[in-house]
């Protein structure tokens, strides 16, 4: 039994091709009011390398390869974990009218609520 | 059989991630949905890193008795570096948020660096197209990272001027096509099997990664500070790429639509901001950032007119609608609490008030936003641009409070002005307005602004913390109806 995953050059193409129209259909959608979290929820996601860290990390096979793998990963992991700490952060501080509590807790912003008493 | 099925399990998981990061960044379409957005991508996340300990059971042969070390190795980089950073990030100030983006996004291109390092250095056979995405994500993601360190350093004022050499841009070029050739010469001479390489080709990679940090750092140093939204913008889009590149080389399509995804992102960000700033990208790639082009301009007329803090304060108690332009210096003088507590004394009164955003508030896309938020401004008080451009013109008063250029009537008028053209706030159309400003400097493009000069116009001169609290005092004096 075997899974091959192989993607060759045009089939490479073909993803680079889609995954770029999507990203650029999908954060076109973003209103400008969310540009920054959208900036650093978009850094969260190529967080992802840190996947490719630990692939290079897990099948090293000298010290030079372990130490450029750990700085992979460490640099992977911080980049992953920072994107989404400050994204989750932000984003949790867009209020609607009428939610005076400061947002010191993450929630969800409720639906928009229109009358403020 | 036991390794095949690991990595399928680990495509199934990349499959979900790359699922869960698009649907999660579809859901930052809306401020509602937003906050769930995150979590769903952070998932995917969580998904994608757990599964990949899977690849422990498909280490090639040479790595095997390394493969405990390697673990260990790969949980103590996890959590040294997802600690350390989700404790700043938890931690920083927002007027900090854009040094920290960059510091997250030059660790992101380091990492994509730092993969392609291990695939050239290490034995692993590589030619033609594979080795060509190797250093071309190599170089994008090495660039990107000495580069955002620069920026970092420049927003966090560990770096105060902006460093120009004459000759500058001869220099950055000369140090790209020598990269370049130099990445190019080790694709042929690999390709081509026979040639016999001067240096031997770890010190070829050696001098490669020499040359793409140095052409990050001298790329970024000239750039001014208020240019930084266009730089921060690239490189998120620079790191993007080389993930997406170095997902090519390890056959792992869950790197390659992230990354490709995030550099489509960032380039249709780094496009909204230049065009915000009136250049092409061009303009901002191939010539020194802020670099404004000064040229005499014809003579202002009228004369500027000082008013109080507080009468300007009763006026807009007694308007019936109040824009507020905010800009970069109301952050400097971190007068965005006291702003919204003088908006919350004025909408106890019965002034409608909105807030007017130009794109490029701030140091990085968006910044002013995040800031008005932080102060608990709700997000339906905040307008951009097009939305409000129009309500200027029936609205009794205009605050402007800590921006300049954004809001020079030049650039719709005056065709010698060097901002003609760029997309500004029409505060000068209100009834009256209130400029907010240290003192009679110019403003980042070291022009004069028509806008002060207006008989419409009067300046209130202070810091912005300073004059909003007079007018407080001035409005809380009145105490008509119950303070907010």
């Amino acid at each position: 039994m075997d899974f091959p995953l192989n993607v060759t050059g045009l089939v490479a193409l073909y993803i680079f091709m889609l995954a770029g129209f999507a990203g650029w259909v999908i954060i076109g959608r973003v209103p400008a009011i969310l540009h920054t979290p959208l900036m650093s929820g978009s850094n969260f996601v190529h967080g992802i390398v840190v996947v490719g860290g630990l692939y290079a990390l897990l099948n090293a096979s000298t010290l030079q390869q372990q130490v450029i793998g750990f700085l992979a990963v460490l640099l992977g992991a911080g980049n992953a974990a920072g994107g989404y700490a400050v994204t989750d952060r932000m984003l949790a501080m867009f209020r609607a009218s009428g939610h005076k509590a400061p947002g010191k807790k993450a929630g969800h912003v409720k639906a928009l609520r229109t009358k403020k008493p | 059989m036991f390794t095949s099925l690991s990595l399928l399990i680990v495509g199934i998981a990349g499959l979900a991630a790359a699922s869960l990061f698009l649907f999660g960044l579809l859901r930052m379409s809306s401020p509602v949905t937003a906050p769930s957005g995150i979590r769903v991508a952070g998932l995917g996340m969580a998904v994608a890193v757990a599964a990949s300990f899977l690849y422990a059971f498909s280490a090639s042969a040479a790595a095997r008795p390394h493969l405990a070390t390697n673990v260990g190795l790969a949980v103590v980089a996890l959590c040294i570096g997802g600690g350390l950073a989700w404790w700043s990030g938890r931690t920083v100030a927002m007027t900090s948020m854009p040094q920290m983006v960059a510091l997250y996004n030059g660790m992101g291109g380091g990492a994509a660096a730092a993969i392609a390092a291990v695939e050239l250095l290490g034995a692993k056979a590589q030619a033609g197209t594979v080795l060509a995405a190797t250093l071309m994500g190599a170089l994008i993601g090495a660039v990107s990272l000495s580069g955002s360190l620069i920026a970092w350093a420049k927003l966090d004022g560990v770096i105060q001027q902006p460093l120009r050499v004459k000759g500058q841009q001869v220099l950055n070029g000369l140090v790209m096509l020598a990269t370049l050739a130099l990445g190019a010469y080790i694709v042929a001479a690999t390709s081509a099997g026979g040639w016999a390489l001067p240096l031997g080709l770890a010190h070829l990679v050696y001098i490669f990664f020499g040359g793409a940090l140095a052409f990050g750092v001298l790329m970024t140093l000239p750039i001014g500070g208020a240019d930084m939204p266009v730089v921060i913008s690239i490189y998120n889009a620079f790191t993007g790429l080389a993930v997406g590149l170095e997902g090519y080389v390890l056959q792992n399509p869950a790197l390659m639509i992230a990354g490709m995804v995030v550099g489509a992102a960032g380039m249709l960000l780094t496009l909204l901001m230049a065009r915000a700033m009136n250049r092409s990208v061009g303009n901002v790639v191939f010539t020194n950032f802020g670099a404004a082009p000064k040229r005499k301009q014809g003579a202002v007329k009228g004369s500027l007119k000082p008013i109080a803090p507080g009468d300007a304060g009763i006026a807009m108690r007694y308007a019936a609608s109040v824009i507020i332009v905010p800009g970069y210096g109301l952050a400097v003088a971190q007068g965005q609490q006291k702003l919204y507590e003088f908006v919350q004394l004025l909408q106890a009164a019965g002034v409608g008030v909105k807030f007017a955003v130009h794109p490029v508030a701030g140091r990085m896309p968006g910044q002013m936003d995040v800031l008005l938020a932080e102060a608990g401004v709700p997000y339906d008080l905040i307008f951009q641009l097009d939305d409000i451009n129009g309500e200027f013109a029936h609205t009794d008063i205009a605050l402007v409070i800590g921006a300049n250029d954004v809001v020079n009537p030049a650039a719709r008028s005056d065709k010698s002005s060097p901002i003609f053209g760029m997309p500004i706030l029409n505060a000068d159309q209100a009834k009256r307005v209130f400029v907010v400003k240290r003192g009679e400097g110019k403003g980042y493009a070291g022009i004069v602004n028509a806008l002060f000069y207006g008989d419409n116009c009067n300046m209130v001169y202070g810091d912005a913390q300073a004059v909003l609290v007079k007018m407080i005092e001035a409005v809380k004096s009145l105490g008509l109806p119950a303070a907010a």
